[in-house]
Order: C-alpha cells, then sequence, then structure tokens
C-alpha cells in the first residue's frame, strides 16, 4: 500500500486521485503505526514550511517518518515534502529540516514576481530513474516562493532568476519541488516511475 | 524558462457549458468534462470554470461538474463564480478544483480574501477584477487600444465593476490589486470589461499597468479575438497568462497553433 501522508494542509486528494488514476492501491494516513506498515510513502506538502513541520511532529509522524526514511523505505516528497528533507528553512528559521539533505530553503530574492507560479522547464542528471521516459527541458508546474538549493543529490533543476533543485534522488529518498500531480503526462510519468521503482 | 500560461475558460450554467456547443467532434459539446479533456489534450496550461448559475440547483449541479471535470484532469483547476464564504470555497477545493476565485464578494468582504488565503494558502486564492475606464466627461471613453503606458502609475483611472460587471464601484483598479496581494491573493484575473467580448483585443495598458504594480502574477482576459492579440499582452501588457473562452470554443483557432504562433514570436510557451 502507498501511504500519503496527511498532516492537515496538503493538496493530498489531488494527488491521491493521481496515483488512484495510474492504478495504484493508496491510502490517506496521518498516524505513525499506518505510515510505518506501509510500502511506500508520499508526502504531498502545501502550504508552510513551519507549519507543516510542526502538524508533523504533534501526530508523532515525523519521528515515524524519520524511522521509516532511515530504514530505507522509499519516499517521494512534493513540494514541501523536498523542502523538509534540507536542515532547514528561511520561512521558519526556528523549525530543524530533516536534514537528510545539506543546506536551506530560501526566499527567491532579485526577482519581480514570488510565487514562482506556472510552467517551467527541467534540466535532466543523466541517468535519472525518478526522469526515465521523461524528455530535457519538459515543462512542469510549479507554485512556491520558497527554494531548495542545488546538490548533490539534485535529480533535476529548474531556472528562476537562479538554478534551483526541482528534485532530489538519494537511494530510496526522492523529492519534487513541482506538482507531479498537475504536471500533465510529464509529472504521471514521474509518479509512475516512483510506483513501479 | 517560466512558459507565458494560454487558460481556456469555459462558462458554465446548470452543468453545461453555455459557449463553445460548436464543436462538432465531440458526443456531447456542452458537457464541461469533455472540454475540459480536449483542451487538455490539446495543450491547455491550466483551466478556468466561471459558474453562472443563478439557482441553487445550479450550484449543487457545479459541486457534481466539478468532481467530473476533476477526476481526469492532471493540470491546474480554477472554479469561480459566486464564491461567498469559506464553505463556499472549501467545498469547491474538496470537489477538485485547485484554486478558487472571487469577485464581488471579495470587495464586499476583503477581508474573505484574507480568511481564505490563511485557511487554504495563497496559492489557491484567485482574486478577479474587472475593471472599466470610466466615461470622459463630454466625450468618449479613452480608446483601449492604445499602447501601454510605460510608467507603471500612469493610465486612467480604471474602477472596479462588480454583480458580472453590472455595478460601477468606486474602488481604482490599480489600488485594488495592490490591496488583494496584500490580503494575500495568490493571483491576480484581471478582465477588462471595455474589451470583453468584443474580440479586438485585450487591453494592454490596463494590464500592464496592474501588472507591473504588483508581485503576484496577473492573468488577463477580456477581447481576445486573433492569435497576434496574445502576443501583444505578453509583450506589452506584461500578462503573466491569457484567459480566452470564445476563441478557442468556436474552435477559430487551436491552444496548440497558438502556442507555435507565440514561439515564433520569440514568447515562451509549454509544446
Amino acid at each position: 500500500m502507498i501511504a500519503l501522508l496527511d498532516y492537515g494542509a496538503g493538496n493530498v486528494g489531488s494527488v491521491l486521485k493521481a496515483v488512484r488514476y495510474l492504478g495504484f492501491p493508496a491510502e490517506v494516513v496521518s498516524d505513525p503505526p499506518q505510515l510505518l506498515a506501509a510500502e511506500k510513502i508520499i508526502l504531498p506538502g502545501q502550504g508552510h514550511f513551519g507549519n507543516m513541520l510542526k502538524a508533523l511532529a504533534a501526530k508523532g509522524a515525523l519521528d515515524a517518518l524519520r524511522q521509516a526514511l532511515a530504514a530505507g523505505k522509499p519516499y517521494l516528497g512534493i513540494c514541501l515534502g523536498l523542502q523538509a528533507l534540507y536542515e532547514g528553512s528561511e520561512e521558519a528559521p526556528e523549525i530543524a529540516g530533516l536534514g537528510i539533505v545539506p543546506g536551506r530553503v530560501r526566499r527567491f530574492e532579485g526577482i519581480f514576481k514570488v510565487p514562482h507560479i506556472g510552467w517551467n522547464q527541467l534540466v535532466i542528471r543523466p541517468g535519472s530513474t525518478l526522469f526515465r521516459g521523461v524528455a530535457e527541458d519538459s515543462f512542469v508546474y510549479y507554485c512556491h516562493s520558497y527554494y531548495a538549493p542545488v546538490t548533490e543529490e539534485t535529480a533535476a533543476r529548474t531556472e528562476y532568476g537562479s538554478p534551483f533543485a526541482a528534485a532530489i534522488e538519494d537511494g530510496p529518498i526522492w523529492a519534487v519541488q513541482f506538482h507531479p500531480e498537475k504536471s500533465g503526462e510529464v509529472g504521471l510519468q514521474v509518479l509512475r516511475n516512483f510506483l513501479e521503482s | 524558462m517560466l512558459a507565458k500560461r494560454i487558460i481556456p475558460c469555459l462558462d458554465c450554467k446548470d452543468g453545461r457549458v453555455v459557449k463553445g456547443i460548436q464543436f462538432v467532434n465531440l458526443r456531447d459539446a456542452g458537457d464541461p468534462a469533455e472540454l475540459a479533456e480536449m483542451y487538455n489534450r490539446e495543450g491547455a496550461d491550466e483551466l478556468v470554470m466561471l459558474d453562472i448559475s443563478a439557482s441553487r440547483e445550479g450550484r449543487d449541479t457545479l459541486m457534481e461538474t466539478v468532481n467530473r471535470v476533476a477526476r481526469k484532469l492532471f493540470i491546474p483547476l480554477t472554479v469561480g463564480g459566486g464564491v461567498r464564504t469559506i464553505e463556499d470555497a472549501r467545498r469547491l477545493l474538496t470537489a477538485g478544483s485547485d484554486k478558487v476565485s472571487l469577485n464581488t464578494a471579495a470587495v464586499l468582504h476583503p477581508e474573505l480574501v484574507h480568511e481564505l488565503a490563511e485557511r487554504f494558502g495563497s496559492q489557491a486564492i484567485v482574486v478577479a477584477i474587472d475593471a472599466r475606464r470610466p466615461k470622459a466627461v463630454g466625450g468618449d471613453a479613452t480608446s483601449p487600444l492604445q499602447p501601454a503606458a510605460k510608467d507603471s502609475g500612469g493610465g486612467p483611472p480604471w474602477k472596479v465593476v462588480i454583480y458580472a460587471g453590472t455595478q460601477e464601484t468606486e474602488l481604482e483598479a490599480v489600488e485594488w490589486a495592490r490591496q488583494v496581494e496584500s490580503l494575500g491573493a495568490g493571483e491576480i484575473l484581471l478582465t477588462s470589461m471595455d474589451t470583453d467580448g468584443t474580440q479586438a483585443g485585450f487591453d494592454c495598458e490596463l494590464t500592464a499597468t496592474v501588472s507591473r504594480a504588483v508581485h503576484i502574477p496577473v492573468i488577463a482576459s477580456g477581447g481576445a479575438g486573433r492569435l497576434e492579440h496574445f502576443a501583444d499582452v505578453f509583450l506589452r501588457g506584461a500578462a503573466d497568462a491569457a484567459l480566452a473562452a470564445s476563441i478557442f470554443h468556436y474552435g477559430q483557432h487551436t491552444i496548440r497553433s497558438l502556442k507555435e504562433s507565440l514561439r515564433g514570436r520569440g514568447i515562451p510557451v509549454r509544446l
């Protein structure tokens, strides 16, 4: 079973719809035992970095998530689900991230229109499994004001003012800053790659 | 590069699309779900559904329609028309809409924009602004088709109109746009009531003035009749996205042919 981790403010519904459309069984879960029992975990995040991590911690889901990730359970983070993997974010400096990827999430600066809303292009790292079957320069749908830095774990980057991490691939831990559930065929292919991996 | 978005709009009443019934290649051209699927295939970047039902029955049908449209749609969907309360917005978002658009209710109760943004996030809140040039005293209204103002503070003092364009307010459109941004709106859907329905081109001056006054994306609407109008509103109007209904519904142009022509003009589009 695929667990969609719900913390009360995410876009769980549309991700659930996409996963089921692709023919995979999925459930919305929020308590630790269900999370630990899942085959794979998707964290569709939306909203505020600090609020999400606080809500997850309050439910005990944050510790369960750490445990699951340490045990090598496949994970797909979406939007805030990507940002949570970093050490922290300018959006809530007092709240620690999971610290799996080095660096901190920052606000877009020196660019007129923030949030970054709309379709932007991917520069994909060769050999990426997450982007198998996705053409270079493909467009995906974004909606965010904070971005994660490009690191060794970056599987694809996108340019908005400067390059940022569009996706992470670190062993079984995958994440995307864009919304695969809103990115048409390209997005569905990314979801399929995770679900079939 | 961030693409300029092309957004077809479905005007719905009692669960049926009220424009665009001339498509012959659809089994049921008045069915919003069929049209949505066709636009998705053609490469629409998002979809907007505006409900113009007046009755309660019509509103209940809307939820079903949204659900049906959203089921197989994997691009953003915005629904507007008659959103007056947090509960209205919640029902639409639960039914499968990604964003809700509000217009008259935002003008009457600006705090609603703030409450909705707090509750559902700015990314889910679009404020639709209908703007009109005031009639010049002792003469005609200024032509909406004159070149864009270079200075973001320039241009005539467009007024906000509400109740589907039937009632003018004292609100100044550019000022109102700044205000909805600070209230937490994620995007502005800007319709020129001077150009709407004319097919004579978008109001580039209005669009550029508003787009340069705010930091959130502005979707231009009203007046699309030819492919060049879209290039105009992106180049001169500084629009982030353009919305149109008739030009696509009546099959005059496909979204793909529009995007190809835009790309030919050097405008970034998703193809």
